[in-house]
């Protein structure tokens, strides 16, 4: 008998008990819905993760200080969490941090490898006023190297050159937000103009080269204040830090910008070769240094492990759900008994009366199937925008779904098929 | 002519081996010629009905021979018996069984189906054989839509679908009112004469079997009388 055939057979015999088969489509639906929407919603996140991860420089080291592992680590982190306290790198002295002169030196040994340094120095809470108007800032010293990983928008005036990044004059760069704050939004009257800005108690006044478009931080979810209130950055060169901070420039992190073609993991291993000397005397702190690539792909094979154990657990639904299927197969089985019968004397083998009933559970399942993976992609859209991040449907994940639905059908509905099949015509026939 | 159906001596037994066996045909001998219409009569209990399944290759004789047009049914497996009744023989029931959520036309089709004739040729037959049972503007009718006569006139066309070698009819008027019996007795009548159909008929009643050609009684298990009919 043909497939065609037996397919709108099964067909006709869910439209004739619509509720039922809805019914025992549900639990198919619910199993594989709930698969989808774990798949799609683990994809996405993943995907943002890397994305994320990528646009922070997936290539570039990340050198930082870390304490230093003492042999009794473990009695002193019981410690740490009974009483409380992190006494990790809030006991950073003068002598732990990475110094201008180590930076200077690593790039003059691999002057091959790196394209820039990114330093960031934060001096902390300031306040640039004008005509009785104050703005916000938060003040960073900031190298060359700052604005290859960190882009900003230019509205009007110039980048540092590098004759201001050298001289260490007093040159800022400032938001629109300060603009429309203290120069009524005029930016051609703001390049130019000098403002007294403090900060940590001192005083000095920047002349500002350049506005930048602020960003509002949605990755962080909040913002400070609202409008033109809000706190934004303002860049200074690293050498006009000491306005506001005296004695050395220390750092606690530095981001290594390498030459295209260099290989990054090579450079860690020659970067933490580099600083051994330095720290080998220092008791509390040691330098650790590696690479986002390697943090991407650790993160993003942990959420894979928690989207495929999810997806498990909602497999299970899919199990119950094809319990059902062959408990209703072996309903409908029973209540076909004559119609078995008839289909027999008219000369239909078991194997065809097996194939009927088996295509029927397929069809069951995969109708069920597709309805669960329409509502498992909607169902997935709608979590991930909810979290905030751009929803990708996993077309291999929605073919295996319907490859796995289908086997569910053929492996619950073979029993009740073979039941029909191995019936004997005669009972069947008279069957009341 | 012809033997169509040849009977010999056929033996058959329930619970073989229990102690509740049970013999219901002691050894029945029976010939029917090619384009006969016979009638098998006898009271319930009789073995009539496990008569009609041995002949419609429904169950196999315990011992015995049994030869339909050629064929050994006697020593058939499950799927060549399948093949036989699909293309051997036509049956009709006394409860019509028409699949239900079936129309006529897809119900006439059906056997076609199992033997494997595709789809426009199936269709060309069904429709010409509802025509020869006067049914042809019923063809997309459900089952449930039509009356007993109908349904059972349906059953005959799809009885007759591949042309098989007898139409073995079990009590078809026996749900019927005696008025639509006599329209299926007598479309029974011309696919014997004009068709030239080998028909068994199994009934109870003497009045129906006396119109056929033969007439053959059995009681417990035995047939104990022969006798020409043709009224």
């Amino acid at each position: 008998m043909l497939l065609v055939e037996n397919i709108i057979l099964a067909i006709n015999s869910l439209l004739s008990n619509k509720m039922r088969a809805l019914l025992t489509m549900l639990g198919i639906i619910i199993g594989i819905g709930a698969v989808i929407a774990i798949i799609t919603v683990g994809d996405s996140l993943t995907l943002s993760v890397s994305e994320n991860m990528q646009s922070m420089g997936a290539n570039d080291v990340y050198v930082m200080i870390n304490p230093k592992k003492a042999e009794d680590e473990e009695s002193k982190v019981i410690e740490g969490a009974s009483y409380g306290t992190f006494d990790t790198i809030s006991n950073v002295t003068e002598n732990d941090y990475i110094t201008e002169e180590m930076i200077k030196e690593l790039c003059d040994q691999f002057s091959n490898d790196i394209y820039a340094v990114n330093l960031q120095y934060s001096i902390g809470n300031g306040q640039a006023e004008k005509s009785n108007n104050i703005s916000n800032l938060n003040i960073y010293g900031v190298s060359a190297g700052y604005f290859i990983t960190n882009k900003i928008d230019l509205l009007g005036g110039h980048m540092f050159s590098e004759e201001e990044f050298n001289s260490g004059k007093n040159v800022a760069l400032v938001s629109d937000k300060l603009v429309n704050k203290l120069f009524e939004g005029d930016i051609k009257k703001a390049i130019g103009s000098e403002i007294p800005v403090s900060a940590n108690g001192q005083l000095g006044n920047f002349t500002i080269v350049g506005v930048y478009e602020y960003q509002q931080n949605y990755m962080m979810g909040m913002t400070m204040g609202s409008g033109d209130d809000v706190t934004s950055n303002m860049y200074i060169p690293l050498k006009a830090s000491n306005t506001f901070k005296h004695g050395d420039i220390n750092f606690e992190y530095i981001q290594i910008i390498t030459k295209v073609g260099v290989d990054s993991d090579k450079l860690v291993t020659k970067v933490k070769n580099f600083f051994e000397p330095y720290y080998k005397t220092n008791r509390n702190f040691e330098i650790s240094a590696f690479t986002m690539g390697s943090m991407v792909s650790m993160m993003t094979d942990m959420l894979s492990t928690i989207t495929l154990a999810i997806s498990i657990v909602a497999g299970i639904a899919l199990v119950v759900g094809g319990i059902g299927v062959m408990n209703i197969m072996l309903v409908s089985v029973t209540e076909r008994t004559r119609e078995i019968g008839t289909r027999k004397a008219l000369g239909a083998k078991n194997s065809s009366i097996r194939t009927q009933f088996i295509v029927e559970a397929m069809i069951i399942c995969l109708i069920g199937g597709a309805i669960g993976v329409a509502l498992g992609i909607g169902g997935g859209i709608l979590a991930s925008n909810l979290l905030g991040y751009p929803a990708k449907p996993s077309i291999s994940g929605i073919i295996i779904s319907l490859l796995f639905s289908m086997t569910i059908g053929v492996f619950f509905g073979y029993y009740p098929a073979n039941k029909a099949a191995k019936m004997n015509p005669i009972d069947a026939l008279r069957y009341e | 002519m012809d033997s169509i159906i040849k009977l010999t001596n056929i033996v058959k037994k329930f619970y073989i081996g229990e102690p509740n066996e049970l013999e219901i045909l002691h050894g029945i001998s029976l010939e029917v010629k090619e384009g006969e219409f016979v009638s098998i009569v006898g009271p319930s209990g009789s073995g009539k009905s496990t008569l009609m399944n041995m002949i419609g290759a429904l169950d196999r004789p315990t011992s015995g021979d049994y030869i339909l047009d050629g064929i050994d049914v006697g020593r058939a497996d499950d799927t060549e018996l399948s093949k036989i009744r699909n293309q051997k023989i036509g049956f009709v029931f006394q409860t019509y069984n028409l699949i239900p959520k079936t129309n006529a036309i897809k119900n006439i089709e059906l056997p076609m189906l199992y033997a494997g004739m595709e789809r426009s040729k199936r269709i060309a037959r069904a429709k010409e054989l509802l025509e020869l049972v006067e049914m042809g503007d019923r063809a997309k009718h459900l089952p449930e839509e039509l009356s007993g006569g109908q349904k059972q006139r349906v059953a005959i066309a799809r009885a007759m679908a591949n042309d098989p070698a007898i139409i073995l009819a079990d009590e078809p008027t026996g749900a019927l009112d005696s008025k639509t019996g006599r329209l299926v007795m007598d479309l029974f009548h011309k696919l014997n004469k004009e068709q030239k159909k080998t028909i068994v008929l199994i009934t109870h009643s003497n009045e129906l079997a006396a119109e056929t050609d033969r007439i053959i009684s059995i009681k417990d298990g035995l047939i104990i009388n022969e006798e020409k009919g043709g009224k």
